[in-house]
């Protein structure tokens, strides 16, 4: 029988089916981090229970640590507690632990493939919703709740509902300035911040395909933006050639064998997807969040949409949004003064988009009223940006490069953007006080926000791409 | 996990759409490492000003309305996988959340921790509203068993579905970790043949 790439994968890890129950999934691996991870250990103890395959568990410290002097004590004492938890756990559990200080730390879903951890065919978890970003590898990767993190410690597996599946193409080639943070911006501005709720997405056609593996992360980071629940990409030859010779990937006789696996993994071409969305690259241009969820996105150039054209009973919602915002409908976003700039975050805070940055600021200088952030996902990446120089190119620019973490993403460290204040950000979400107590974000691509960071404003970025100092 | 059978309550209507979790409960507030005392922080945000005076016009802040039944826009709970925000809702005093949409991940924390998601049509959610508006203290009838909420003043009732095996698991207080706990020895066989 034809399979979808998602059955495929879901059905090679069932250890039960019945009907009337939720599926028994195996996982193969189990990522955890400091926040939502100590509620689940006491459980463990509370039920006497050992961590049931330890060795299939990888931790780091990444939500809730300081982008600056990381190797100091932590300040704040309840982030410091929660972090300490994490390192007394793993030890008493036996977890490996790449916590502050050790070259491997950095944003969970940036470490996972960079240390060759994620793989195709397997399945993932993690508490935490961004956990889709795996699935660029052709993997089930989705985030859990601290229940099921317990549920995972026990038994290496979950109950799950098998989920529906929705193939979403996108063909043709982008456009100038356009990168895979605009094509998923877009995507959720098509279908909404619940358009796919239920579903597990396969992204695919010649844009997708065409894609780096650290552009399909970012696409595959966001699906939870649209209420999915897992994202996935099949593994091709790009695929194979970031795996290969990562310090945990399968070498030798066993890369063989993996390799020979995962040319199996793609939707076989009669398979039955329960919905299926077409877009074309040309229509998509650099985009920009105006509202107060992901799905309220625009191309750059647009104006914000009118109230008038949303949904009666969707009115009220959208006015406080645009209000929280502090901007009007039928107005146009570019030109609009920002204070901040924050790229980072497991959407876009790997070596690809840091270099992209650099390629773009080289020579340029940050508007004085702005204060621009780069934090780097993983120490790794940071290593490499400094060996590649990109650190004297950030700071002679007037960007601030600072230690791996979550960071500005979520404002749980003393990251913040101040009340009332803009920030465009490569981050993924853009809800009300995401970044800081009534801070105000904008979401964007890299590229997008290295242009405001450079104008202070609200910038189309292709306008500054014909600049002869940077054709 | 505590059991659910059935519940009468008056409502808190929270008419707003995409409710997320970081509204719920803000990020800076997940630095705990017990599942206690989460309740105090729920939708801190709209609860509190800046300068940490409550916002009069937020409904929980309105001793008008009371109840274990929070009534809220579509698509509820969508955003951070973070189970605290179920811990908040429930630490908090509720038993019950209503909407016409749920994200996945809410749902599926809600349910494991014996908070009950219901989701109910576009129109039976604007049918609530409507009613509390008018009467504060209007009350619901969760019933789990049969699977409805009844308005209690006029009778109006709907079903809802609930997945057979979390029915189970909320009426009898048991969790997936129960269940699956007794499917070891499945486990260890699977593992052999992988």
């Amino acid at each position: 029988m034809s399979k979808t790439l998602v059955e495929k994968i879901w059905d090679a890890h069932v250890v039960k089916s019945e009907a009337g129950f939720p599926d028994i999934l195996y996982i193969d691996t189990h990522l955890i981090h400091e926040v939502t991870s100590p509620q689940a250990f006491d459980g463990l103890r509370k039920r006497g229970l050992p961590v049931f395959r330890p060795q299939q568990t990888v931790a780091t410290a990444d939500h809730n640590v300081p982008t600056l002097n990381q190797l100091q004590p932590i300040k704040e004492e309840l982030s410091r507690f929660q972090v300490d938890m994490l390192t007394k756990n793993c030890a008493e559990f036996g977890i490996e632990l790449y916590g502050l200080g050790h070259p491997f730390q950095g944003i969970v879903h940036v470490i996972g493939p960079e240390l060759g951890i994620t793989l195709p065919g397997k399945t993932m978890v993690c508490g935490d919703s961004h956990t889709s970003t795996h699935g660029a590898f052709g993997a089930i990767a989705f985030g859990i709740g601290t229940s099921q993190v317990e549920q995972v410690f026990a038994t290496q597996c979950l109950l799950q509902q098998r989920p529906k599946t929705m193939k979403i193409e996108v063909n043709g080639e982008l456009g100038k300035g356009v990168s895979a943070k605009d094509i998923i911006l877009y995507i959720i501005a098509k279908i909404s911040a619940a358009g796919g709720t239920g579903y597990f997405i396969e992204y695919a056609g010649s844009t997708i395909e065409a894609l780096s593996m650290e552009a399909r992360m970012t696409i595959c980071n966001m699906s939870i933006e649209m209420g999915a629940r897992g994202g996935l990409i099949a593994p091709d030859q790009i695929t194979y050639d970031y795996i290969k010779g990562r310090e945990f990937a399968p070498a030798g006789e066993e890369w063989d064998k993996a390799l020979a696996y995962w040319k199996t993994l793609y939707s076989d071409a009669d398979a039955k997807f329960d919905s299926v969305l077409t877009f074309d690259a040309a229509d998509i241009s650099p985009m920009i969040t105006y509202g107060t969820n992901p799905g309220m996105g625009m191309g750059i150039a647009a104006h914000i949409p009118a109230k008038g054209d949303q949904a009666v009973s969707e009115q009220a919602s959208f006015q406080k949004a645009l209000d929280y915002m502090g901007i009007e409908e039928d107005t146009e976003l570019v030109g609009k003064a920002i204070d901040y700039v924050f790229i980072g975050s497991c959407t876009n805070s790997r070596i690809e988009d840091l270099r992209e940055v650099a390629e773009f600021v080289k020579g340029r200088q940050k508007a004085e009223n702005v204060i621009a952030w780069i934090v780097p996902g993983s120490k790794q990446v940071e290593q490499q940006a400094i060996a590649e120089g990109l650190d004297k190119i950030f700071e002679s620019a007037g960007f601030q490069l600072r230690e791996p973490g979550c960071s500005a993403c979520l404002g749980m460290n003393e990251d913040k953007i101040p009340a009332g204040k803009y920030c465009v950000s490569t981050s993924n979400r853009n809800f009300e006080g995401r970044q800081g107590p009534d801070s105000r974000t904008f979401l964007a691509s890299p590229l997008t926000a290295a242009a405001a960071a450079i104008t202070g404003k609200v910038t189309d970025v292709r306008t500054l791409l014909n600049d002869p100092l940077h054709a | 996990m505590r059991k659910f059978e059935k519940l009468t309550s008056a409502i808190v209507p929270l008419n707003i759409e995409n409710i997320d979790t970081d509204q719920i409960i803000p990020a800076r507030f997940l630095k705990a490492t017990t599942r206690e005392g989460f309740g105090e922080n729920l939708f801190r945000d709209w609860r509190y000003n800046g300068d940490q005076t409550l916002k009069a016009d937020f409904v929980l802040n309105n001793p008008d309305y009371s109840g274990r039944i929070l009534v809220a826009g579509k698509n509820f709970g969508c955003g951070s996988s973070r189970e605290h925000a179920a811990w908040a809702i429930q630490d908090a005093g509720f038993d019950v959340v209503i909407s016409s949409f749920f994200a996945d991940i809410f749902k599926g924390n809600a349910l494991n921790n014996g908070l009950l998601p219901i989701q109910v049509t576009d129109a039976f959610l604007a049918e609530i509203f409507n009613t509390v508006e008018k009467d504060h203290n209007a009350e619901l009838e969760v019933d789990l068993e049969n699977q409805t909420v009844t308005i209690v003043a006029t009778g109006a009732k709907e079903g809802f579905e609930i997945n057979a095996y979390k029915k189970s698991c909320l009426i009898n207080g048991y969790d997936d970790i129960d269940f699956i706990l007794n499917q070891k020895q499945l486990i260890e066989e699977f593992e052999q043949k992988k």
